[in-house]
């Protein structure tokens, strides 16, 4: 079964259509990227596929369960991290993985035991008590993402987990990515960095709403007779853009 | 490019400490009249203090600045007044209006919108349908139009523009590079800092930094040519079966992930570039590697970039 199946999934505010009946399957354990320029729509899907959101029309699976009726099924066997929220700035790293190993239903024991590891898998231990707020950028992405698979989730979406990042560290945290794909979890991933996007088994680009193209960065780049997907990119959306006013 | 008094920015030996933390360590540099100038480095490498030294928010604890010929301890004011500021956080007003926002700018300023609207004519005739909307609900790509709007509206010599494109589409990033050259062309020298190695290619300079440290100075060609080894491009299937193979490599120097290849180098630089292709290649073959291919590169400034910052593994 694919851990997610997306059908028709539309969403309207008003008059406008921010996700226009899109349509998506990722596999269990695939690395799938979901492109798009600023105001595609992308939070919005994201959004509705967390069940943070109902949809206007369509339906969305995610680890099996419907987003509309079973939201909390669904926010129970995802992981969730962005770069705008991940981690309380003024808790400490440890105290930040109490919070959300509770909030995630973990038993203490579990919490402790699966934190000293995850602290230590990092390198850590020394800056446990530290407070989030004072760690490098690349750190606090690292420790986020980490979290966000501290309950073992199905799924893991990441909303520009990169963004700002150097570039050795942009690298690393994609070396965790593939771990976390290489022990079955699926991962659904935005980023503005073209080169990262060639790093996905697969990805979809999306232009005012809706999928204008999808599939492995190989295929794509053949079907539009580029070089790279920066090229698809710029070749989908610099259309929207110009139109949208920037 | 040597230090002259014209220089808009000299820099000598700039220390600033927060704490234990050292910010900025004996930084030294000069930005020519109408440079595009740009620092790149890691998040805590000290850009964003070096942007509030140079804008006269903080005062360094040694070496000095000097701005547009102004000393940054004593000039503040002068200062203030001819450079423009786009800092890395959105920092405008959210509750005022998009030409609210930008008339109070000009304000401050002394002066008008209709004054510095030549200026600003290319990038905010973008925003300008959207004028009467509240600066908080317009999308990323606009509030970065409006806040480079704002600090160009009182027409400054000097732009400085601190992460100006973080979480900003490739699209929408293209075009506003274009917008900075137009800009210098105009005749503006413009120090930005950026997390993206591709809009560091853009600068006519850029400097490295690292932990408060300037690593490198100079045209990214030639910071992408210092680059210490010969480098080749790898492909292979399974991909990550294929960096893991190449870490296992005995003469390894360096493996990192470059959009749809690999970017290796071998540690023993007097070898020729046949050599080693022929034995990477057929090392990974031999560790069950598929569709292999190797050929040489030459190295870029990412490449010479995480080189200098140490071939993290």
């Amino acid at each position: 079964m694919n851990a997610i199946m997306v059908r028709e999934l539309t969403r309207r505010f008003g008059r406008f259509t921010a996700v226009d009946a899109i349509s998506v399957d990722v596999a269990a354990g695939e690395v799938f990227g979901f492109l798009g320029a600023n105001g595609a729509g992308k939070t919005t899907a994201i959004k509705m596929l967390i069940g943070l959101l109902a949809p206007s029309s369509g339906s969305a699976r995610v680890a099996g369960y419907d987003v509309l009726t079973q939201s909390d099924a669904v926010r129970r066997n995802i992981g969730y991290m962005s770069q705008r929220f991940s981690l309380y700035d003024d808790l400490s790293t440890r105290e930040n993985i109490s919070l959300y190993g509770g909030i995630y239903g973990l038993r203490d024991a579990e919490i402790r035991t699966r934190g000293d590891e995850l602290l230590r898998h990092l390198g850590m231990e020394p800056i446990a008590d530290a407070l989030v707020g004072t760690l490098p950028l690349g750190w606090k992405q690292k420790l986020a993402f980490s979290v966000a698979l501290l309950h073992r989730p199905a799924v893991v979406f990441l909303d520009e987990p990169t963004g700002g990042v150097d570039p050795v560290t942009r690298r690393q945290f994609w070396e965790m990515i593939y771990a976390a794909a290489a022990r079955g979890t699926t991962v659904f991933v935005t980023t503005h960095y073209m080169d990262e996007a060639e790093y996905c088994d697969r990805l979809s680009i999306m232009v005012d709403g809706r999928i204008a193209a999808m599939g492995t960065p190989a295929a794509l780049k053949a079907e539009f007779g580029v070089a790279s997907i920066d090229e698809v990119f710029v070749r989908l959306a610099r259309p929207a853009t110009a139109a949208a006013g920037g | 490019m040597s230090a002259s008094a014209g220089a808009p920015v000299q820099l000598r030996g700039l220390h600033k400490r927060f704490g234990d933390t050292v910010a900025l360590d004996d930084v030294t540099f000069d930005v020519a009249p109408g440079e595009l100038y740009g620092l790149v480095g890691p998040d805590g490498g000290g850009k964003t203090t070096l942007f509030r030294v140079l804008t006269t928010l903080l005062l360094p604890d040694a070496g000095s600045a000097t701005v547009l010929g102004r000393d940054v301890r004593t000039d503040l004011w002068e200062i203030r007044a001819r450079v423009g500021y786009m800092p890395g956080r959105f920092s405008l007003y959210p509750d005022l209006s998009v030409e609210e926002n930008l008339a109070f700018f000009a304000s401050v300023f002394g002066t008008s919108i209709t004054a510095g609207y030549e200026l600003i004519a290319p990038i905010y005739r973008q925003i300008e349908p959207f004028k009467t909307r509240r600066a908080g609900q317009l999308s990323g790509g606009m509030k970065q139009k409006l806040a480079l709007s704002c600090a160009l509206v009182h027409r400054p010599e000097l732009l400085l523009l601190d992460e100006p494109t973080t979480g900003v589409d490739a699209v929408s990033r293209r075009e506003f590079w274009d917008l900075l050259h137009d800009l210098q062309a105009s005749g503006l020298t413009i120090v930005v800092s950026t997390p993206y190695m591709d809009e560091a290619d853009r600068c006519d300079r850029v400097a490295l930094m690292q932990k408060g440290r300037v690593l490198a100075i100079d045209t990214p060609r030639a910071i992408g040519a210092a680059f210490p080894r010969a480098l080749f491009a790898v492909r292979g299937a399974p991909r990550h079966a294929t960096i893991e193979a190449l870490r296992a490599y005995p003469h390894l120097a360096s493996v990192q992930p470059f959009g749809d290849t690999l970017h290796f180098s071998d540690r023993r630089a007097e070898l020729p570039p046949a050599h080693v292709m022929r034995e990477v290649g057929a090392w990974l073959q031999g560790r069950g590697i598929r569709e292999v291919a190797v050929a040489p590169i030459a190295p870029g400034i990412e490449d010479a970039f995480m080189a200098l910052m140490g071939d993290a593994p």
